[in-house]
């Protein structure tokens, strides 16, 4: 356990994603079976443990420390498991009786088995065993609270890094093995044979497309190119199978690989008799239109979705491809053979929940640039839609974003004169810089107007515009609170950034009431006032929905990220 | 004689009536003794200093040498008798110098422990129980979720991460006084042979501690021509690792000692990302356990975590109560909570 503690302990203050790789390959590569492949479970969430609550972590401290002294530190601390392995008491003993610590494996094994009753024994005896840091991650690990910043698509790279293969190879085997995983690490570091697919419905890694460029065009010959909006939903796979026993079995998984079926019950019987894999959009599609992502954003990241929810927010897909059907793998075939089959599937299995992503006809770029533009006028859902995808007629299915095949030509985002308020620094390379920032725009206060923040963006400016930035945040630092500063922002003197961000939906969370979706900065305004930056009601008119651009983008060419 | 009457709270810090002298004053004072050499506790301005000549001669070379109008040195186990009042130095394990002063008073006895603790340190002379009626303590980490680790897992951890990141600096950041060449001691009792490398604002304190014949092995200062310092060790003053200075180096993972670092959201309001947890304070433990050692019926609490320890003596019988005194934390390790705002502030979106 204490091993496996040290290292999600790291984990969890590593901003790097290299050294996150590097981190968990040095583990996976020192650590023996099962322990290492408990780890890898406990890392990409496949483990569960259904009867530690966090009441019963507040009992079992709550038994051995004084209230009061309990109540302060954990005001101090702020969380349950962090407070509860910090002050858990350790009992002096003699060198000869400290008690065996658990290996993680000890800890998911018996906890597959144990009974509720006996759990809170068994966990105040690891408990009493284990040291702070050791502690913390078994609070951490049995109560779900793993939050550490590695994704499923990290762990793989970094099994990759063990060996030969490429991380796509072992997504490619992942959906197939189980904990602890013994098979897979033997064939990742290149001793044991390739493990079989015993998961008839298995994710297959995704195919993502380039930003396209303005000098693109000159490059790209249109002829060559199939077009379909660009849909603002989540990219995911859809599979469906039949397995050694003939029972049908349909997954729905994240572009990353992640198996959101659970989140998605509504889809199951659209899906259930494909008997193929799929790409394609999910969305929201209420009478038959498509809403737009806030609107979906409503039924994401939660683990239970009420009947409620599933009437009033109706998930479908919007497929794009056919990877997987008639018992074979369709990836080495090319699109447009690949979207004909898609077509004859749809037109067998289609309902209001699945239907076909159709092509934007166009002759040329300028065709196309018109479409683009101005998707309602050919009949489309124009709110959901960020913009067309360009698709190689000819091109394969490949996985990763392979150049030149596929491209997203977004549309030109929504735009803000908005005024840095509070500059934070940032992590690694970025460590010295204030790279992070919170952006205001004006509203009327009690004393006059005032900026509200509405944002925080950290990227979009060039490295020489960080630098410029850097240091007019140090020249016009008015207060400062740990990591953060608090920046110069009055009617006259500030800085004001050209902010752009894809939509804005209301917000509880948020002072403003407004939250921005994946804004950056743009531009940096030096020329202009901050009393000349936008206003709260220009903000708030858009949330409500009036899809309408709020200035004119600053310059011709594309500000796609 | 009433223990208050031996000693007292005055705004300026804590007051000797019958002697007519102060301990660690805040402001400038006639008289004043001072426990260490910590910027909260010794100030500059004071007309006479009485302190530990460790004490003296960081106060020199911090505040020049006319920083008091006069200077005596009092060794450990070396008393001065002002009326009829006897103060007796002894060491207090919190920097090179620190004192607990023993105030005595016919049978009285107080200790003013100033800042200490209790786990080894290479550079400065151990802690030493002083039997008393009072003990005046601070509660820096007066909490019991603050249990320092064990020094050998943190010095490893920094360790493990050169092997692991060989490509990059490891900058860590570290009070000047004290925890800078404690930690350059400590990693070098870990069997870390190669040069560290300082920040300026480290050298003279580093080389007086040096003078004083603590072995640390070779020190250098960072110089123009020694480059990115990639796969080295590099030590600074805290609020040089938000400084533009840090650009020189190679990719630099920051880390950060100090015993806040136990707490995670501390750790992560710093940006840090290899926080050692290395203290120069007492932990929760250390704090009840010189308590006890002390056979004081009543404490003093002077700053820090005091609700906590004042609750803990009372649970033990002991008469205790905060002195909430001001001023003291503003270095070594005490630092300004984030006003609750910049959280929001920050998290804005």
């Amino acid at each position: 356990m204490n091993r496996f503690a040290t290292l999600i302990d790291r984990l969890a203050y590593e901003p790097r994603r290299n050294a996150k790789v590097i981190l968990l390959r040095d583990y996976f590569a020192t650590t023996p079976d099962p322990e290492r492949g408990y780890a890898l479970a406990a890392l990409t969430g496949a483990l569960s443990f259904k009867h530690a609550k966090p009441a019963l972590i507040r009992t079992l401290v709550s038994e051995r420390t004084d209230p009061v002294l309990f109540g302060l530190s954990y005001d101090f601390v702020g969380d349950l498991s962090e407070t509860a392995a910090l002050i858990w008491p350790v009992a002096a003993r003699p060198q000869d009786e400290i008690p065996e610590q658990p290996s993680l494996s000890t800890v998911v094994e018996t906890l597959a088995s144990l009974s509720k009753t006996e759990l809170p024994h068994r966990l105040a005896a690891w408990l009493d065993a284990l040291d702070e840091t050791g502690r913390w991650a078994l609070l951490k690990l049995i109560t779900g609270g793993l939050r550490i910043g590695v994704s499923a698509r990290l762990a793989k790279t970094a099994i990759a890094a063990l060996g030969p293969h490429a991380p796509d190879a072992i997504e490619d085997v992942w959906h197939g093995v189980t904990p602890p995983y013994r098979e897979l690490f033997a064939w990742a570091e290149g001793h044991g044979p390739r493990p079989e697919h015993s998961d008839p419905a298995p994710f297959r890694p995704v195919m993502l497309a380039h930003t396209i460029e303005e000098d693109d065009f000159d490059t790209l010959d249109a002829k060559d190119f199939i077009a379909e909006w660009k849909w603002d939903g989540i990219r995911v796979q859809a599979a469906s199978a039949r397995d050694e026993d003939g029972r049908v079995v349909t997954r729905l998984y994240s572009r990353t690989g992640e198996d959101i079926s659970n989140a998605f019950p509504d889809l199951a019987d659209a899906l259930s008799g494909i008997d193929a894999a799929i790409d394609g959009e999910l969305l929201i599609i209420r009478d038959g239109v498509v809403q737009d992502f806030n609107t979906l954003q409503k039924r994401l990241n939660r683990t239970a979705v009420n009947a409620k929810m599933l009437a009033e927010l109706p998930a479908a897909i919007r497929a794009y491809d056919v990877l997987f059907a008639d018992g074979r793998d369709w990836r080495e075939e090319p699109f447009v053979e690949r979207r004909a089959r898609l077509k004859r599937l749809i037109r067998e299995h289609g309902s209001e929940r699945l239907d076909l992503s159709p092509v934007v006809p166009f002759d040329d770029w300028d065709g196309l640039r018109a479409a683009r533009r101005d998707p309602a006028a050919l009949g489309a859902d124009a709110k959901a839609i960020e913009g067309v995808m360009l698709k190689r007629a000819n091109s394969t299915y490949l996985p990763g974003r392979p150049k030149g095949y596929w491209y997203k030509w977004k549309r030109d985002p929504f735009t803000v004169d908005a005024v840095l308020m509070y500059a934070q620094r940032g992590h690694g390379k970025r460590s010295s810089f204030y790279s992070d920032y919170t952006f205001g725009v004006w509203r009327a206060g009690p004393h006059g107007d005032e900026l509200v923040p509405v944002g925080k963006a950290y990227f979009g400016f060039t490295d020489a515009e960080l630098r410029q930035i850097d240091a007019f945040v140090r020249r016009n630092t008015t207060n400062r609170f740990g990591p953060v500063r608090e920046v110069t922002h009055t009617a006259d003197e500030g800085l004001v950034f050209e902010v752009a961000f894809e939509g804005l939906s209301r917000s509880t969370r948020h002072k403003s009431g407004l939250a921005m979706r994946f804004p950056r900065i743009a531009r940096l305004r030096w020329d202009k006032p901050p009393r000349e930056a936008d206003r709260i009601e220009t903000l708030e008119t858009l949330a409500d929905g009036a899809a309408m651009r709020l200035a004119a983008p600053s310059e011709p060419d594309e500000r796609t990220s | 004689m009433r223990p208050t009457d031996l000693l007292k709270v005055l705004p300026q810090g804590l007051y000797c009536p019958p002697a007519d002298v102060f301990i660690d004053p805040v402001r400038p004072v006639e008289r004043a003794l001072i426990t260490h050499g910590h910027s909260d506790h010794a100030r500059a301005g004071h007309g006479a200093v009485l302190a530990t000549p460790e004490t003296l001669a960081i106060m020199g070379v911090r505040y020049g040498a006319n920083f008091a109008g006069s200077t005596q040195a009092v060794r450990y186990g070396e008393s001065v008798t002002i009326g009829d009042t006897k103060f007796s130095f002894a060491p207090a394990g919190h920097v090179l110098g620190s004192a607990q002063i023993l105030v005595e008073a016919g049978p009285l006895r107080i200790v003013v422990s100033g800042d200490y603790k209790r786990a080894p340190d290479p550079t400065c002379a151990p802690f030493q129980v002083v039997p008393c009626d009072v003990f005046v303590t601070e509660a820096t980490f007066g909490l019991p979720v603050f249990r320092h680790p064990p020094l050998g897992d943190e010095v490893q951890k920094l360790l493990r991460s050169l092997q692991q990141f060989p490509e990059q600096t490891h900058l860590i950041g570290a009070y000047a006084l004290g925890k800078a060449q404690r930690l350059m001691a400590l990693i070098r009792e870990a069997g870390y042979e190669k040069p560290i490398y300082i920040h300026g604002a480290l050298e003279t304190l580093t080389r007086l501690y040096q003078a004083h014949g603590v072995d640390l092995g070779d020190i250098r200062k960072i110089s123009a021509e020694d480059g990115t310092l990639a796969g080295e060790i590099v030590i600074c003053p805290p609020s040089a690792i938000q400084d533009r200075w840090t650009r020189r180096f190679a990719d630099p993972i920051t880390a950060f000692a100090s015993g806040w670092m136990r707490i995670r959201a501390r750790a992560r309001q710093r940006g840090v990302e290899l926080p050692l947890v290395v203290s120069d304070h007492a932990d929760w433990e250390d704090l009840c356990r010189t308590i006890r050692e002390t056979g004081a019926g009543e404490i003093w609490v002077t700053h820090g975590a005091e609700d906590a320890l004042v609750h803990w003596c009372h649970v033990q019988g002991l008469r205790a109560q905060p002195l909430h005194m001001v001023g003291y934390g503003d270095e070594g390790e005490a630092e300004p909570a984030l006003p609750h705002d910049s959280q929001q502030a920050s998290g804005a979106a």
